[in-house]
This record gives structure tokens, sequence and C-alpha cells, in this order.
């Protein structure tokens, strides 16, 4: 690489990790200051352990990520399956469409739209509050079954047909030639797959912003709500610890791929 | 006989992609419909234009830069504000992050695929985060003037202006324009470089009529995905530009927020009509220099 490439991607990549650096390392303050550092501590951790409303937001993330998770998988591997076999080209671009929807759509676009629905929907029922913890999972699963999907469908593609044909030569039924044969050569993608689902999950403020209700918080909701006032700088605390649980969820999925790459290379 | 046998090959796969056709048709397609009906119906849901006629003629008064007051068409400013800031943080991803984008792809096959976690890190932290980490920084007592103090130069006023808001969404949205561009550069045929090379080009030539011209389907997706979210932003502006410059997104988040439904569903609808309208100006523009297509 030549100096000058040098020097511009040390400037990049030191912008870019600089707040990174800095909620970190001001996570360990010991006082409220956010631009001299006078000692460290961890005092915000404690305080963050004791913070029950966090805690709970915490759960309530984790419960909608899970959740969402194992819909969305299940149902875009299903589709993913499905989609690799239609025969129809109007309905293969029909799925085409409704799958970059919820991807390219900007997401407050999305969250109205669903908020809106719901809302009418709620109506016609006479609920007061219609939005609670099934209306984020239903929008939560609406906006990561997409990525199963594109995880999933190329390593179908990719798949030879002969090892399944052959597989129901040697007497498999159809379903046990997929879970025998299929599922394991796709298996890398449907992990892919979910580890998306479940980070976009966690990240997502904007549509679940619009479609909680009913006392049900996740953590970036919660963020949203301790960043209007002056901040504690617990919340930095928080910010370390979510950004290292990402970072070994990105670093496992690489991983994941990687290997199956190698595999494959080998095969080859 | 043949019309059921061929039925019974096909259903299983159909069958395995019915729950998610259903989903998306209700899920996706109907709430889009949703928006439109909104937008076009007052509380008691008969139709009515209202909504839209408010967003393009309601007047408020502001105070301008020289103190004096002026009569502004509210939305229609907001509005015309979102899109220029939106356009003018695509236009500075699109100078440093090709660049970078470039060094990625002629790296090593190694440094790459560490370049490319690199840049996909900042992803996996939380935009609020994020947002609020350069609040932080920019603050007049902030880390950046501290460190600008020390230098002996004089402190820089940035939170609360324009700039601060761009300097966030560039920042949050700088890896979608980096890693569509470098993965279609890293796919680049390194001997039409030569071939170029050899036929008389130099290192500047070379760039400006393969290189550039190649990479135009990875720029208009790096364009897309930054134009769309900064346009439709609602959380940098309230928090970089202290509020100061209400954007798209920020009027349509006070319209839910004062529960007004029809009204922030008219704004969305005018907002998906716009990035619509968007999306075919980029295509068309950039499909005139990408010779021969795919």
């Amino acid at each position: 690489m030549k100096l000058s490439s040098k020097i511009y991607s040390a400037i990049v990549f030191g912008i870019l990790f600089a707040p990174i650096l800095v909620l970190l390392v001001f996570s360990f303050n010991e006082t409220k200051s956010l631009s001299v550092f006078s000692g460290f501590s961890t005092k915000w951790y404690a305080e963050l352990a004791s913070d029950s409303n966090t805690l709970e937001a915490v759960r309530n993330t984790l419960i909608l990520a899970a959740s969402a998770t194992a819909i969305s998988t299940v149902m875009g591997t299903a589709a993913a399956v499905g989609i690799n076999k239609l025969r129809s080209k109007w309905y293969r671009a029909a799925m085409n469409v409704v799958t970059d929807i919820p991807m390219t759509n900007p997401d407050i676009i999305t969250g109205i739209s669903l908020m809106l629905m719901f809302v009418f929907v709620g109506r016609l029922f006479g609920a007061t509050a219609s939005l609670s913890f099934w209306t984020m999972l239903i929008a939560h699963v609406t906006f990561c079954t997409p990525y199963v999907i594109l995880q999933v469908l190329p390593k179908l593609q990719q798949m030879d047909a002969s090892q399944r044909e052959a597989a129901m030569d040697l007497g498999c039924t159809p379903l046990r030639a997929f879970l025998k044969v299929e599922i394991p050569e796709i298996l890398p993608g449907i992990i892919t797959g979910a580890i998306m689902a479940f980070t976009l999950s966690l990240d997502d403020f904007v549509i679940s912003y619009f479609t909680s209700g009913n006392g049900f918080e996740t953590l970036p909701i919660r963020i949203y709500g301790m960043t209007k006032k002056t901040v504690n700088p617990k919340m930095y605390a928080l910010a370390t610890i979510i950004f290292f649980v990402t970072l070994t969820l990105l670093l496992i999925s690489n991983f994941v791929d990687s290997s199956d790459k190698s595999k494959q290379e080998k095969i080859d | 006989m043949k019309k059921s046998g061929l039925r019974k090959a096909s259903n299983p796969y159909n069958a395995a992609l019915a729950p998610y056709s259903v989903w998306s048709f209700v899920f996706v397609v109907v709430p889009l419909l949703f928006i439109a009906y909104y937008a076009f119906t007052d509380n008691s849901f008969h139709f009515t234009t209202e909504h839209i006629v408010r967003f393009f003629t309601a007047k408020s008064n502001v105070i301008q830069d020289d103190g004096t007051t002026a009569e502004v068409r509210t939305y229609v400013l907001i509005f015309l504000r979102s899109v220029r800031l939106a356009l003018i943080s695509t236009a500075v991803c699109l100078v440093l992050g090709y660049p970078i984008a470039y060094i990625m792809s002629r790296a090593k096959e190694r440094t790459q695929k560490t370049m490319v976690t690199l840049i996909m890190i900042p992803m996996w932290m939380n935009f609020l985060i994020r947002t609020y980490a350069w609040m932080t920084i920019l603050q007049d007592t902030g880390i950046l003037n501290t460190l600008l103090g020390k230098l002996g130069l004089g402190p820089v006023h940035i939170i609360g202006t324009e700039t601060a808001v761009i300097i966030g969404m560039v920042y949050d949205y700088f890896p979608y324009m980096v890693l569509p561009i470098y993965s279609v550069l890293a796919k680049l045929d390194v001997k039409l470089l030569e071939a170029a090379r050899d036929l008389g080009c130099n290192s500047f030539s070379v760039l400006r009529r393969v290189i550039f011209p190649l990479s135009m389907p990875g720029v208009v997706s790096g364009i897309t995905m930054v134009l769309v979210p900064s346009i439709s932003t609602f959380y940098i502006s309230q928090k970089l530009g202290n509020g100061k410059f209400f954007l798209i997104g920020d009027a349509i988040e006070g319209q839910y927020v004062a529960n007004n439904l029809h009204f922030a569903a008219a704004i969305a609808f005018i907002l998906m009509v716009i990035l619509l309208v968007c999306m075919a100006v980029v295509k068309n523009v950039t499909a005139r220099y990408v010779y021969g297509g795919e």
C-alpha cells in the first residue's frame, strides 16, 4: 500500500472509532465530566447493575429479539426453499418486490405504516391501547425475515440438486431428504441469517419506537428516553457492554461464514 | 390426471412459501396502503386533501440570522432543508468513501477482510449512541475543544449548527457508502486496468475512464443507502442541531407524538413519493455513465 493510502486509511478509521473510544474511556471515568478523564472507576457499571428499569429493558429486548429471530428464521428459511422452486415468473417477481420493500424503505415509513394499521385494527375491535409487545414482535419479524431469505436463498441456489435426488432414490421421503440433505447444506446461511435477524432486532430503534406501547420498553427506546435529558454516564457503561456483545456476535457470524467457505474450497 | 400429479409435486414448496407470502402481504403491502388511506382522510375517515394541502401551505414565522422575522412555508422549508442536508451528507460520504473503498479493494486479501470488519464494527453500535457520542465530542466544552485548546487553537462552535447535523449523518451512514462500492471494485478484472494502461492511459485516465464507470452500480447503491436514511432521520438533528433544524423525520415524529396520525401519514406519504422520484432520477442520471450496462 502506498504511504498516502496508509495515511488516508488511518485518518478514516481513526475518525470511525473515535466516538466509540470516547464512550469506552469515559464509561470508566470517576466523575460525570465528558471532556476530562480524572480517574478510573467502575461505579457507573455498578450503578447500571442496580438500575431496575434498564435491566427490565434489557430483558424485554432479549425476549423480543429471540422471539423475532425464531419466527423469522423458520419462516424465512421455508420461504427461501419455496422461492427457490417457484416456477411462476410473476409470483417470483412479486416475492422479490415484497422482500425488497422492508429493506429499502426508510425505517420511519415502515414504522409509521405498521403503526397506522395496528391503530386502525385496534379501533375496529374497540381497544384503547392497540400497541404492545405483540405489535412490536410483528414489526420485528417483518423487517428481519427478508434478511434471512437473502442469506439462505444463495445457499440453496448453489446446492447440487442431484444430492437430494440421490437421497430420494435411496428411499428417503421428500421431507426426510430435505431434513437430512438440504438443511445441513444450507445451515451456514440459516445461522448467518439468524444472527443478522437477532442483531437487527436488538439494534432497531425507529420501527420499535412507532410500534411499541403499553409499557413494553426495549433498550433502544429506553436509551432514547435517557438521552432526552442530560445523560448519566451509566449510559456509556451500557453502550460499552452492548458494543462488546454485538461485536462478539459479528465475529461469530464471520467465523461461521469463513469456516463454511474454507469447507467449500476443500470440496472444490 | 396429469394436472393433479403436477400439483402434488409442487405443493410442498408452495406450502413452505405460503406463510411468508401471506405475512408480507398483510404486514408489508397493506400497511403501505394505510399510509395513503390516512393521508387522504380526516378523523372520521372521510376523504379529504386538507392534510396534503396543509403540508404545502402551512406558514409560520421564523427569526432569521439578522434578527428580523420572516414568514415561511413551514413544511416546505423543513422538506427542502431535509433534502439539502441529505444531499450534502451523501456527497461528503461519496467523496470520502470512494477513496477508502478503492484502497480496500487494492489491498492484500487478509488486509481487505480486516478493513471490511473495521468498517462494519461501528454499524453494530446503536445509532442513538453513536450520535450521542458525537454530541459529547462536539460540545462547546467537549473533547474536541479541549484538545484544540491544548494545541492553542481557539474553541470552535459546532454543536447546534448544520455542520454538526451533517457530521452526524456522514458518520452514521458512511459504511453504507463504502461497502457497496468496495464490493464492486473488489470484483473488478485487473486485466481491464492493464489493458487500459497498455493502450496509453495514465493512472488518472484509468481511474476516470475505466474504474469509475465500472464501479457505477456500487456508487448507485451507496448513494441510495445513504440518501434514504439521511433524508428521513429524526434523531440526529434533534441532538446535534439542538432542535433548531427540524427535518422531515422530526416533523413526522412530532405529529405522531401529538397524535395527529392523519397529518403524520400525509407527510410520510409525500416523503415516499419524493423518495421514489429521487431514486428514479439517481438511476437515470447514473445509467448514462454506465457503458453497456450489465
